[in-house]
C-alpha cells in the first residue's frame, strides 16, 4: 500500500509551469529520492504534500484518503531552507513546533529529553539558538522534524550543512526509523546518498517526472552491457576469443597484466564471454559497469536538455 | 490548546518577555506623568529675588516702579550712573536700571546686569514702564486716568462654554480640554499604529528571513500564521497601554499628593470666588488665572463622558490597529529586507500622516465636511472620529457607519494582505514589485 499518491499534479506560476502533470507513488516504509536539477519542481512538489501551498489541478491520497490539513500531524518536514527563531530558546522552540504538531506539552517535553540525549545536546535547553553552532542547530531542526513519530517524513536535501560524523548519526536514524515503520521521502543531489538510502526514486526535470521505479531496476534498465576484466595472458589472444560476441572498448596493458573494458553485443552474456576467455587468458577479475545513479541522472537529464534545445530550434 | 492560541502565545510571551518591553512600560507613564505633573510644578516655582540699582536722570519714576514681589526689588540710590558703575561688582545689586534725562523724548532705558537676566524680567520692567509713561502722557494732556483705569476693569469678562442638549438641559464645558483629548487619543492610536504595525512587519521579516516560516507552514496555514502574530501583537499593545494608564495614573497620583500638596486647592477656590463674585481683575489675579489654567483642565476633565469616549477609543484603536497590521504583515512578506520596505510603506503611511493632519483641523473646525468624510473613510476615520468625539455632537449614525465601514474594511484588508502574505512569505531573492504584488492575489492556494 502506498502512504502517498500524488495524481496528475499541476501547477503554475504567472511566468511558468512548476509541475506538469507529475505522478509520484510513494510506498509505505519505503525510503524515497526525488531527484532532479535545480529548479526542476522538487521544492514545489514537497511544498504540495506539505499542503503549504495547493496544486492548480490533481489529487493526493494519504494511507488511501484525500489529503487533508488533519494529516499534518503525521508528516514531518524538513525543509531545505530551515531555521530556528534566534532569541528563543532551544528548548522552548522545540516545545512550541512540537505543539503545533498537534503533540501535548507533557509528551512533547518527555520526547525532547530523551531526544536531546540522545543526540548530546541537553545542555543546550535553555540557550538561544544564535548561541548554537550550524551543526547544533541542524541537530535541533532534525529532532523536532521526527519528535512527534510521523508516518511520512519529508526531507529537503537533509544532509547539507552537517559535518561527516553528524551526517552519519543523521543517516543511522533515517534508516532507524524506517525501520520502525515510518516512510521517508527524501530530496538531494548527492547520488551516493541515494544509492545508499533509497529503495524507490523519481527523477524531475523541468517540471516534468522522467523516470521513476525502484533503484534496482532503474540501475538494470540503464545497464550498458560494459564489463570490464582484469587477465594475465596474451592480448592477441584474448580478443581473437572474443571478438564474435563482444567489442572491445578499451585497454591497458601493463607487461603480462591486461585491463578491458568490453561492451557484449546481441545476445551474448557474461558467462559467454567468460567461456570464450577462459582458455587464453588467466581472469582476475570480472565486473559489470552497472551504471551508477549520477550516471542515470546526467544520462536522462542531458538527453532531456539536448531534446529541449533540439525542439526549440525546430519551433 | 488550538494551533492559533499557540501561536499568539508565543508572540505575545516573547515580546513581553523582553527587556525593552520592561523599559518602555517604565519610561512610558514617566514620561506622561511628567507632560502633566512638570508643567504645574514649574508654574508653582518662584525664580531667584533680583535687586535692581535705578538710576532715574529723568526724576519721573523714583519711587514710583512697582515691585513684582518677592521677585524683582528696586532701590533707588542718588548717585549717577558713572558712580553706580563703579565697583558695581561689589555692590549687593544684580543690575542697575538706567533711565535717561530726557526720557519722553529719547524713549532708551538701558539695564546693566551681572549675571543673567531673564526674559520675564525684561518683559516686565518694560511693560511696566511703558503703561507709567502712559500714565504721565495722560496726565499732561489732562485726561482723567482714573476713567480709563475703570474701563479697562470694568470690560473684564469670563467666557463660558456650555453644551445646550436636546433634553433641554445644558453642561459646562471645556473646549482646551476637549482639544487636548482629541489630540492625546489621536496621538496614541498613530502612534500605536506605526509601533505595533512595524512590529508585525519585523516579526514576518524575520519569519521569512531566517527560514523558520516553511517548517511553521507545515503545521499551520498561512493566515492562521499571519492573525496568531497580528493578535499576540495586539495583545502586547494592550497590555502595555493598561499597565502605562495604571502606572500613569498611580504616579500622577502620588506627585500631587506630595510635589503639588498644598498649591492647587487653594489656588482653584480663589479664583472661583474671583469668578462667582464678578470681582473686577486686577493683574496679579490674571497671572494666577493663567497659571490655574492648568488645573482647571485636571477639573474639567469631569464633564466629559469618559466611558463612550473609552469604549470608542477602544474600538478605533483595535479596528485600526488591525487594519494597518494586515497591511504590514503583507509588506513584511513581500521583502527580504528592511530597505526593501520602503516602497510599500509609502501607501500605509500617507493615509495616517493625513489623518493626523486632518485631525487638528477638525478639532479647531468640529463641523466641517473635511471632518465628516475624514471621519468615515476607513483608513482615517479612528484617528479623525477621535479628534471629533471629545467635542460631542458626532450623531449616531456617523458613529455607526464609521465604525460598522471600518469593520468591512479591516476584513477584506486581512483577506487581501493573506493572499499576499501565503505566497510572498516562501519568495526569495526576487525585488517584488506592485505588478507583482498584484499577480499574487489571484494565484491559487
Amino acid at each position: 500500500m502506498n502512504i502517498l499518491s500524488a495524481n496528475n499534479i499541476v501547477k503554475r506560476y504567472a511566468s511558468h509551469t512548476a509541475l506538469n502533470d507529475v505522478t509520484v507513488e510513494i510506498p509505505k516504509q519505503s525510503i524515497f529520492g526525488l531527484l532532479g536539477p535545480n529548479g526542476a519542481g522538487k521544492t514545489s512538489l514537497i511544498r504540495i504534500i506539505n499542503q503549504i501551498t495547493g496544486p492548480d489541478s490533481g489529487e493526493l491520497f494519504f494511507e488511501g484518503e484525500r489529503l487533508t490539513q488533519k494529516h499534518v500531524e503525521q508528516i514531518g518536514y524538513l525543509p531545505e531552507e530551515r531555521g530556528l527563531y534566534k532569541k528563543m530558546a532551544v528548548g522552548e522552540q522545540a516545545l512550541y513546533l512540537a505543539q503545533l504538531k498537534g503533540m501535548s506539552k507533557q509528551e512533547a517535553k518527555r520526547k525532547l529529553k530523551e531526544w536531546f540525549e540522545k543526540f548530546e545536546i541537553d545542555a543546550w535547553w535553555n540557550k538561544k539558538v544564535e548561541e548554537l553552532s550550524k551543526g547544533m542547530q541542524q541537530k535541533v531542526q532534525f529532532i523536532v522534524t521526527v519528535l512527534h513519530e510521523p508516518k511520512l517524513l519529508i526531507l529537503d536535501e537533509p544532509f547539507s550543512g552537517f559535518d561527516p560524523i553528524n551526517a552519519n548519526l543523521i543517516k543511522n536514524e533515517i534508516l532507524d526509523l524506517k525501520k520502525k515503520g515510518s516512510t521517508v521521502l527524501f530530496s538531494t543531489h548527492n547520488m551516493g546518498s541515494v544509492e545508499e538510502l533509497c529503495d524507490n526514486i523519481a527523477l524531475i526535470n523541468k517540471s516534468k517526472k522522467v523516470l521513476d521505479g525502484s533503484v534496482r531496476e532503474i540501475r538494470k534498465q540503464y545497464k550498458t552491457n560494459i564489463f570490464e576484466l582484469e587477465f594475465s595472458g596474451n592480448m592477441m589472444g584474448f580478443t581473437n576469443a572474443m571478438w564474435t560476441g563482444a567489442e572491445l572498448l578499451d585497454h591497458t596493458t601493463d607487461g603480462e597484466h591486461n585491463k578491458a573494458k568490453v561492451k557484449l553485443l546481441g545476445k551474448t552474456t557474461g558467462n559467454d564471454l567468460l567461456q570464450a576467455i577462459i582458455p587464453v587468458a588467466q581472469i582476475q577479475s570480472f565486473k559489470e559497469m552497472v551504471p551508477s545513479m549520477n550516471d542515470i541522472f546526467i544520462k536522462v537529464v542531458g538527453e532531456e536538455n539536448a531534446d529541449g534545445t533540439q525542439s526549440n530550434f525546430t519551433e | 490548546m488550538s494551533k492559533i492560541s499557540l501561536i499568539i502565545k508565543r508572540e505575545y510571551l516573547s515580546r513581553v518577555k523582553k527587556k525593552s518591553f520592561l523599559i518602555m512600560t517604565i519610561l512610558g507613564p514617566v514620561l506622561f506623568a511628567g507632560i502633566f505633573v512638570v508643567p504645574i510644578w514649574l508654574s508653582t516655582q518662584k525664580p531667584d529675588k533680583q535687586t535692581f540699582e535705578v538710576i532715574d536722570e529723568s526724576h519721573l519714576l523714583i519711587n514710583l516702579i512697582p515691585e513684582k514681589e518677592g521677585i524683582i526689588h528696586f532701590d533707588y540710590p542718588p548717585i549717577t550712573l558713572k558712580e553706580a558703575q563703579t565697583g558695581f561688582y561689589d555692590t549687593k545689586y544684580d543690575a542697575i536700571l538706567w533711565i535717561p534725562p530726557q526720557l519722553m523724548e529719547q524713549p532708551a532705558i538701558k539695564i546693566f546686569y551681572k549675571d543673567k537676566i531673564g526674559l520675564t524680567t525684561t518683559e516686565y520692567i518694560s511693560s511696566t514702564i511703558s503703561s507709567m509713561l502712559y500714565n504721565i502722557m495722560m496726565v499732561q494732556n489732562h485726561v482723567d486716568v482714573n476713567l480709563i483705569k475703570d474701563a479697562q476693569q470694568k470690560s473684564q469678562f469670563t467666557l463660558i462654554t456650555e453644551k445646550y442638549k436636546e433634553n433641554g438641559k445644558s453642561e459646562k464645558t471645556n473646549v482646551g480640554v476637549n482639544f487636548a483629548i482629541g489630540l492625546v487619543a489621536s496621538i496614541l492610536i498613530y502612534f500605536f499604529i506605526f509601533f505595533y504595525g512595524v512590529q508585525v512587519m519585523r516579526g514576518v521579516m524575520e519569519e521569512k528571513s531566517n527560514r523558520i516560516v516553511e517548517v511553521i507552514l507545515s503545521s499551520v496555514k498561512p493566515f492562521q500564521l499571519m492573525m496568531g502574530k497580528i493578535i499576540g501583537i495586539a495583545l502586547v499593545g494592550l497590555t502595555q497601554f493598561l499597565l502605562w494608564i495604571i502606572l500613569t495614573s498611580s504616579i500622577t497620583t502620588v506627585l500631587s499628593a506630595t510635589v503639588l500638596k498644598g498649591v492647587d486647592m487653594k489656588q482653584i477656590q480663589h479664583k472661583e470666588e474671583i469668578i462667582r463674585k464678578g470681582e473686577n481683575l486686577n493683574y496679579k489675579d490674571m497671572k494666577k488665572i493663567e497659571q490655574n489654567q492648568l488645573f482647571e483642565g485636571l477639573d474639567a476633565l469631569k464633564s466629559i463622558n469618559f466611558t463612550q469616549i473609552l469604549l470608542c477609543f477602544l474600538f478605533y484603536f483595535l479596528g485600526a490597529y488591525l487594519l494597518y497590521a494586515a497591511l504590514f504583515a503583507a509588506v513584511g512578506s513581500a521583502v527580504d529586507n528592511e530597505a526593501d520596505t520602503q516602497q510599500f510603506m509609502m501607501p500605509i503611511t500617507i493615509p495616517l500622516i493625513l489623518a493626523m493632519f486632518v485631525s487638528t483641523f477638525v478639532m479647531s473646525n468640529p463641523d466641517s465636511s473635511i471632518g465628516f468624510w475624514f471621519s468615515i473613510i476607513p483608513f482615517t476615520s479612528p484617528i479623525v472620529m477621535m479628534a471629533r468625539l471629545p467635542n460631542g455632537g458626532v450623531p449616531l449614525w456617523e458613529l455607526l457607519l464609521s465604525m460598522s465601514l471600518l469593520v468591512v474594511t479591516f476584513i477584506l484588508m486581512t483577506w487581501l494582505a493573506g493572499r499576499i502574505y501565503r505566497t510572498g512569505i516562501l519568495m526569495y531573492g526576487k525585488k517584488v514589485t506592485w505588478r507583482e504584488l498584484g499577480k499574487w492575489l489571484f494565484y491559487k492556494a
